[in-house]
């Protein structure tokens, strides 16, 4: 209970304080978790809304590695993307200039954008099958092309694609396994927030890992508030 | 009148190889009202898809506005667009009436029509709804709301697939004086598919019997209703099970 108040106490202090090493964490958190959304959000939602509204060869196929990727454990995304990227993967020995390094912020980005991007397509795709599919036939009744159709579709849909985005930001946003196998925790150059706490609990500093973990949560509570302000009215239909 | 919008030749639409839709040979005449009668699973819905282009025909030829359709061809869009449909199901959008009405517009790029939004939303009793959310509309409602979205597009053909099922004596009527309007008018062609042979006596000049899948009499109303050639359809206008 006494680290627990201490926590709060130092939480108070390190944000009023404009603690420099906090908001850096804290930056460069939001930034790669933020980047690895973004990424997932214009990949997932498209290919959600393919994969959930047309029918091809091998759709079963991609609707399993689908759901398969949804349950991936960010230490073994960690662990792939290291082993790509390293010097020796075939990936790293290229040493192409738009590959990132390891131990690099992008590296930390392209393991979050795995481990999300699954989540976003697979909650995409089920809330536009949930759709009527008599309402697709009257869309194209009424004069739509296959795209129009498809994003009338997607728009019928948009309460459970804004859960599939929050659900991909909450899977990254407090994952540690791969962020740490990927950025490596260095101080000012890929530690965040997961990474911090566990580091600060190691060194028996709970004060500091708890003001840590307030913070992640407060991340994730606000981003949260702002995606469902930003979908408007959708929640109070 | 007498020259024909559609010429259905030959058509077939099989699912999984079983035939649901077999029909030899159909006119429709540009700027009539036509009736389609049968029972459930006579394949009339079905044929109102393949009028609205929305699945292509398995076999056969489908000529439409002297453009010519088969298996493997699709209508263009600009084609498509003159034909549409109002299901049983209003299948609103999950926005306001207004958003509703004017979907189609937009799709089309048509912006500047609140004229023509507001005439027909006073035409069908919702001047005064135009900013609900669909959600909040009743059954007739949202009907009369599929109605105008439909009727403010202006199409050459309106398909009505039981329009007014489960509606409300005042909805019917409301509905049915908007769509003989709009045939009287505008000179739209109508293609309603019923189960109620009252509502087809009301409305259609033409009406023609389905049974699994196929035409079996095609006549006017008049002779249709009156004395029709083949046994089925007059027990059909009878009411009896004609299968």
């Amino acid at each position: 209970m006494k680290e627990i108040l201490q926590g709060l106490v130092e939480v108070i202090r390190l944000i009023a304080g404009g603690d420099p090493a906090l908001r850096t964490i804290a930056q460069l958190s939001l930034s790669v978790s933020g980047t690895a959304l973004l990424i997932s959000t214009a990949i997932g939602i498209p290919l959600g809304t393919i994969v959930g509204l047309s029918r091809f060869t091998g759709r079963r196929l991609v609707v399993a590695l689908l759901y398969t990727g949804m349950g991936f454990p960010p230490v073994v995304v960690g662990l792939f993307v290291y082993l790509m990227l390293s010097h020796s993967g075939p990936l790293g020995r290229l040493a192409w200039s738009f590959i990132p390094a390891l131990f690099t912020p992008a590296a930390m980005v392209v393991a979050q954008t795995i481990i999300s991007f699954p989540l976003v397509a697979g909650f995409t795709m089920a809330a536009v099958m949930g759709v009527s599919p008599h309402l697709r036939q009257q869309v194209q009744s009424l004069g739509a092309t296959p795209l129009q159709s498809k994003l009338a579709v997607l728009a019928e849909a948009r309460v459970g694609v804004i859960v599939s985005i929050v659900a991909g930001f909450g899977s990254i946003i407090s994952e540690v396994g791969a962020v740490m196998m990927v950025g490596g925790n260095i101080e000012q150059r890929t530690r965040v927030l997961t990474t911090a706490i566990i580091l600060e609990t190691r060194k028996g500093n709970f004060d500091l890992a708890l003001a840590l973990g307030v913070v992640l949560l407060a991340f994730a509570f606000i981003t949260n508030i702002a995606v469902l302000w930003l979908q408007g009215g959708a929640f109070r239909e | 009148m007498s020259n024909p919008i559609y010429e259905l030749h030959k058509v077939t639409k099989a699912y999984n190889g079983h035939p649901v839709v077999q029909v030899e040979h159909l006119n429709i005449k540009r700027g009539e009202i036509m009736a389609i009668v049968g029972p459930s699973g006579a394949g009339k819905s079905t044929l109102l898809r393949l009028l609205n282009f929305l699945e292509p025909a398995t076999a056969g030829r489908i000529r439409f506005l002297g453009a010519e359709f088969g298996p493997g061809r699709v209508a263009p869009l600009a084609l498509r667009r003159r034909v549409t449909t109002v299901f049983q199901r209003p299948e609103l959008l999950n926005r306001s009436v207004w958003a509703n009405v004017t979907y189609g517009l937009r799709l089309r790029g048509q912006r500047n029509s609140t004229q023509l939004v507001n005439a027909t939303l006073t035409q069908v009793g919702l001047a005064d709804k135009s900013r609900r959310h669909d959600r909040t509309l009743s059954g007739g409602e949202a009907q009369r709301v599929a109605l105008a979205r439909a009727m403010v597009l202006r199409p050459d053909v309106l398909l009505l697939d039981e329009p007014t099922a489960n509606l409300d004596p005042y909805n019917v009527g409301l509905i049915e004086a908007n769509v003989q309007a709009l045939n009287r008018e505008h000179g739209v062609t109508l293609v309603l598919v019923t189960h109620n042979i009252f509502q087809a006596q009301r409305l259609a000049q033409r009406v023609a019997l389905m049974l699994d899948g196929q035409i079996i009499e095609m006549a006017d109303a008049d002779t249709f209703f009156q004395s029709p050639s083949d046994p089925r359809t007059a027990a059909f206008v009878r009411g009896e099970m004609v299968y």
